[in-house]
């Protein structure tokens, strides 16, 4: 179908390719092992966040907790943000953005061209900081909405009603699904679904494992899991160092002509180690992985040209995924 | 050869701030235990008094997750490599924001419940 009635209804049904160049050759006459990459940078704000803040905004609706006129809080300055600006903007919401104040320009003009207001916390003050103007500005302002994507079933449910029904739809012999593992809700409602339809499904995760900067002041004792994580869902988790990301996710448009956001390169990583692994097993395997949202977001990283440590340098610090 | 661990910056204390440490073991329970007998204190931090892995503690043999392994029992080759990290989702400001403002609404809303009883008698 390529006629909607709204930017809205357009969302999702992305496209599932194949990628014969990257998948690996097997021996003559083993069975087939193939790469199919989906595409969610296809959606209306070019991220597989759209699909979540649409589905967060009508269960909200419905639940009778936003009605027209509301603010929405959301502080995060990536994709959600973005996503939700969008959405708000055609649900008739206002949209406002907390984040520290050191995002990159480009974070700022999306979000801010799409309708949302931004509140920035001091950068110098780092995370500690950013907690507390995000409880600030949430105690002065009671009556507004906070959608928490981290813990909100809408989330995995988007993906539990639209992205696992198409891919087993485009692919119904998919072995392994492939997918970064942030709020967890792309995983958890993927997978739940797959598991449920396919027998011996593969749920593997890849996670961003970031410059020792990122991880620098984490207390072990108060980490964070998402609410909505369940590892049962799972069946295998690669942490993917920034190295490997940014070689997958340069591989993926040189060979594949797929320009794609390093979070992307960090979650092909992990499926060409299953889809290798399956080779020297001599099974037969369609591995379909998420392309997250496309490279143009982090071009002014410098990370897709110059050497590998250069680019590996270009995102220490930095949140990549 | 020995299995080669990589250490975060926030447990490096036990380390003599050293980011990497080598170890041996047939399991992963077995690593710690001799990594603990050389950097006393750091088994603790990672492995909980009931004798499982920290919920905020990832550990990862060769870049995949211990938990999907068999955890404290998962296998060990000389060779391999093994690191550990605290556990954050993605968006490191976004999550401990969105947590903060959480735990506030669950309080306020707390507040709201308190308050209507109290109203109501």
């Amino acid at each position: 179908m390529a006629r909607y009635d709204s930017l809205l209804d357009a969302c999702g049904g992305t496209p599932l390719v194949g990628l014969p160049r990257l998948s690996p050759t097997v021996p003559d006459g083993a069975p087939p092992v193939r790469l199919w990459a989906k595409l969610e940078d296809r959606n209306p704000t070019g991220s597989i966040k759209d699909r979540a803040a649409l589905f967060m905004v009508r269960a909200a609706e419905e639940a009778g907790r936003l009605r027209p006129g509301d603010t929405i809080l959301e502080p995060t300055s990536g994709n959600t943000g973005i996503s939700l600006a969008m959405v708000a903007k055609l649900r008739g919401y206002r949209l406002v953005c907390v984040m520290p104040e050191n995002v990159s320009t480009e974070r700022v003009q999306l979000l801010r061209m799409y309708g949302a207001e931004i509140i920035f916390s001091p950068a110098a003050g780092g995370s500690n900081q950013a907690v507390a103007t995000a409880k600030q500005i949430a105690a002065e302002h009671p009556d507004w909405v906070m959608l928490y994507q981290y813990g909100n079933e809408a989330n995995a449910r988007a993906h539990y009603e639209t992205t696992g029904p198409e891919l087993l739809h485009d692919l119904p012999t998919i072995t392994h699904f492939v997918a970064g593992l942030g709020t967890t809700g792309t995983l958890m409602g993927t997978g739940r679904y797959l598991r449920e339809k396919v027998d011996g499904i593969q749920v593997v995760a890849a996670e961003p494992r970031y410059g020792e900067l990122v991880y620098g002041l984490r207390n072990i004792d108060e980490g964070y899991v998402p609410e909505l994580y369940d590892a049962t869902v799972l069946n295998r988790r690669f942490s993917v160092g920034t190295r490997d990301a940014v070689l997958r996710t340069r591989q993926l448009v040189e060979v594949e002509g797929i320009f794609a956001g390093f979070s992307t390169g960090a979650i092909l990583h992990a499926a060409l180690a299953v889809a290798h692994e399956a080779v020297r097993e001599g099974r037969r395997a369609d591995v379909a992985f998420v392309v997250c949202d496309g490279g143009w977001k982090y071009l002014s990283t410098g990370a897709y040209g110059g050497t590998l440590a250069d680019a590996e340098d270009a995102l220490e610090g930095q949140l990549w995924a | 050869m020995a299995i080669e661990v990589r250490i975060p910056t926030i447990l490096r204390s036990y380390t003599g701030g050293a980011k990497v440490v080598e170890g041996a073991g047939d399991t992963l329970g077995d690593l710690l235990t001799d990594l603990d007998s050389r950097h006393a204190g750091l088994k603790a931090r990672l492995v909980t008094d009931a004798g499982a892995l920290h919920r905020f503690v990832n550990v990862y043999v060769n870049d995949e997750d211990v938990r999907f392994l068999g955890a404290l029992d998962a296998k060990l080759n000389d060779g391999d490599s093994v690191t550990v990290l605290p556990a954050v989702a993605g968006g490191a400001f976004g999550f401990a924001a969105v947590a903060a403002i959480s735990q506030h609404r669950a309080a306020a809303a707390g507040r709201v419940a308190h308050d209507a009883a109290v109203v109501a008698r």
